[in-house]
């Protein structure tokens, strides 16, 4: 379907601080949206994800920095004047308008005539299959077709920015799925910029051109979505992103710098990545469940065979997952829960009582600062 | 509707249907006897089992209807207008200052002077009108208001006005923000947010609220009959008691009279139903 070029515009947050009582909400934010892109925001309840989304929108007033949309200071403008729309966790509709008048509604504000009133609803309820609904009010339909005239409502005003605020969190989890991909195709349709929050991890990898990861207030990381799971700036992020999330042990880099270990675990360390660490420096590190593999015919980390490499992972099996296509073992591993995913036939599964013998590969071993949490890594820039 | 159950045994649902059925005729005996009265030509009710006219006529509604004054003007017209119009009158007035007062109040609780403003409007509601009945008395005397219908809406507004005023502060407080938010980002100002999706939202709440106002108004005797001495300004609740004087009672004209004070509010009732079913903003958010 060809849809009507817009205004698609830049985003730009500089500084945002906000205050809420004696609660510093968001402690200086700086986000560059360029125009087209689908950025998510995400991160743990009351990380300031949607009051920054409600800042963007002018619903709620920074108290330090400036907002420009389209190259314009939007700052201290109404909610009106930015020609934003935004698509609510709780839908927003009008319960007293039809799914029509809810379409129109925003068309008929800005004094858009009739004929293009009608053209538009047409529009949009064609892309969102809406047609059979136009009549109904919000009450009689489902939470899938609420979301959608929901969508079809924001999408009807050809904004300059699209909001959106958490807006699968209500369906289930099947509906979810199928909405997810079709907010996807949406953003490539309309072309639209597209700011998403959400706090669903899978949500926030498939949809985003650029995540950014949110924690206390401020800013932990930002980046293509792949590149941030692969490369977390620090233990917040890096336990945020990824199910089961990754393990942490604390640890110490060995004397040849090579390895960093602790009981149980020795693990490689890719020393261009992290070069210059000290000598038994305390670290943490971290490995993700997916990023091991079963050492077979090896019970133990003292028991290798003549000529293979010491297991660099040893895991005392608590509990067995099977999931059918794989299983997470638990365990600990120096004093901190440890889970392994491990494939195989259900009789070659672990045990409860085994000691499992892993191996992880030197670019899959993450080291973090215990102090400060932030990746020991060489920054790039 | 919950879905008829078959469960428990058969003879549970005519035992309920005998119970609901003896509640009801509880409720309706005293009704049933007015209207017997009403249509009855005799004026003094006689104790019987069975509520049914001894000789019925349409006699006493005649001569609640036909009433004519001393200066031979239609008296029940005037006094049927007249509660009409202060009831009307109380009712707008009431939605008309509680309305914006109990959006503010819902929405922007921390104004200054809410929490106090609040607690000045709960304490008129603990006093009953009739105690201030003498200084209102005076206030009118003075204001040159006896005997009008436009005082007598002032009185009634003052109580009517604080009543409305927490009847809607908590059906605003049921309305979710983000619909006024979704409408101030899809263009609206936040006064046309208020007047095209709140006040729509809160239409059978404003609908319970005048309603109220408007019987409660409709039903007051006391007040009326104080500030009210003529009789071509009487509300219909001063002129039927007239009918029931200390040294005779025309019960029968009585009845008739408490009938037709009666059907406006049914009638209201009935038009006003459908607003006053909730559940109109069900759907709008969530599920």
């Amino acid at each position: 379907m060809t849809v009507p070029s817009r205004a698609v515009a830049t985003l730009s947050l500089r500084a945002i601080r906000k205050v809420l009582g004696s609660n510093a909400i968001l402690k200086g934010i700086d986000l560059e949206v360029s125009a087209g892109e689908f950025v998510v925001l995400v991160g743990p309840s009351g990380c300031g994800k949607s009051t920054l989304l409600r800042t963007i929108a002018g619903l709620e007033t920074p108290d330090e920095g400036a907002i420009t949309l389209g190259g314009k200071d939007v700052t201290r403008a109404e909610p009106r004047e930015r020609d934003i729309a935004m698509v609510f966790q709780s839908y927003a509709l009008y319960p007293h308008l039809t799914v029509r008048d809810n379409l129109a509604f925003g068309l008929r504000l800005r004094g858009e005539s009739e004929a293009t009133v009608k053209a538009r609803v047409e529009e949009v309820s064609q892309m969102l299959g809406l047609g059979a609904l136009l009549d109904r009010y919000p009450r009689d339909m489902s939470g899938g077709q609420r979301q959608r005239v929901a969508m079809g409502r924001a999408i009807a005003r050809r904004p300059k920015l699209f909001l959106f605020d958490e807006p699968l969190s209500n369906l289930d989890a099947a509906l979810r799925n199928q909405v997810r991909v079709e907010i996807k195709k949406l953003h490539a349709t309309l072309d639209a910029t597209m700011i998403y929050v959400t706090h669903d991890q899978v949500e926030a990898m498939t949809l985003a051109d650029q995540l950014v990861v949110l924690n206390g207030g401020k800013v932990e990381q930002k980046g293509p979505p792949l590149e941030v799971y692969a490369r977390p700036a620090s233990r917040f992020v890096a336990g945020f992103l990824g199910s089961p999330s990754m393990n942490f042990a604390d640890a110490r880099v060995s004397d040849d710098g090579a390895t960093a270990v602790a009981e149980g675990l020795r693990a490689p360390i890719d020393r261009q990545r992290f070069s210059g660490l000290e000598r038994g420096r305390a670290v943490v590190v971290g490995i993700r469940p997916h990023d091991v593999t079963v050492r077979r015919g090896e019970s133990s980390a003292q028991g290798y065979r003549d000529g293979a490499q010491p297991a660099e992972i040893s895991v005392p099996v608590d509990v067995v997952e099977a999931m059918g296509f794989e299983a997470y073992a638990h365990g600990q591993v120096a004093g901190a829960a440890f889970v392994a995913r491990v494939e195989g036939r259900p009789d070659e599964l672990p045990r409860r009582g085994e000691t499992l013998a892993l191996s992880v590969e030197a670019a899959n071993v993450h080291l973090f600062d215990p102090e400060t949490g932030r990746s020991l890594a060489e920054s790039k820039s | 509707m919950r879905e008829h159950s078959r469960k428990g045994p058969w003879w549970l649902e005519p035992l309920s249907h005998f119970v609901l059925l003896l509640a009801v005729a509880f409720a309706l005996y005293p009704v049933l006897w007015v209207v017997s009265l009403a249509l009855d030509g005799v004026q003094r009710p006689v104790a019987r089992a069975i509520p049914w006219p001894e000789s019925p006529s349409l006699d006493n509604f005649r001569a609640i209807i036909f009433a004519r004054g001393n200066t031979g003007e239609w008296l029940f017209g005037r006094q049927l207008a007249n509660s009409i119009l202060v009831s009307a009158a109380t009712a707008l007035t009431a939605i008309a200052i509680a309305t914006p007062a109990a959006y503010a109040l819902a929405r922007f609780p921390s104004f200054v002077g809410a929490k106090g403003g609040t607690k000045a409007l709960l304490a008129t509601q603990m006093f009953p009108g009739v105690a201030s009945a003498v200084p209102l008395y005076m206030l009118l005397d003075k204001l040159r208001l006896l005997d009008t219908r436009s005082g007598l809406v002032l009185v009634y507004a003052t109580t009517a006005v604080p009543f409305a005023i927490f009847q809607l502060r908590g059906a605003f407080e049921t309305i979710p923000k983000d619909l006024e938010e979704a409408a101030m980002v899809d263009g609206a100002t936040r006064f046309q947010a208020f007047v095209k999706v709140v006040l729509p939202a809160a239409r059978p709440a404003l609908a319970v609220t005048a309603l109220f106002a408007f019987m409660s108004a409709w039903n007051e005797f006391i007040l009326a009959a104080t500030f009210l001495s003529r009789e071509s300004a009487f509300t219909l609740p001063v002129a039927l008691q007239r009918h029931v004087g200390e040294y005779d009672a025309a019960w029968g004209k009585f009845a008739a009279g408490s009938i037709i004070v009666s059907v406006p509010v049914m009638a209201l009732f009935y038009a006003l139903q459908k607003h006053l079913v909730g559940g109109l903003t069900s759907g709008g958010v969530k599920g």
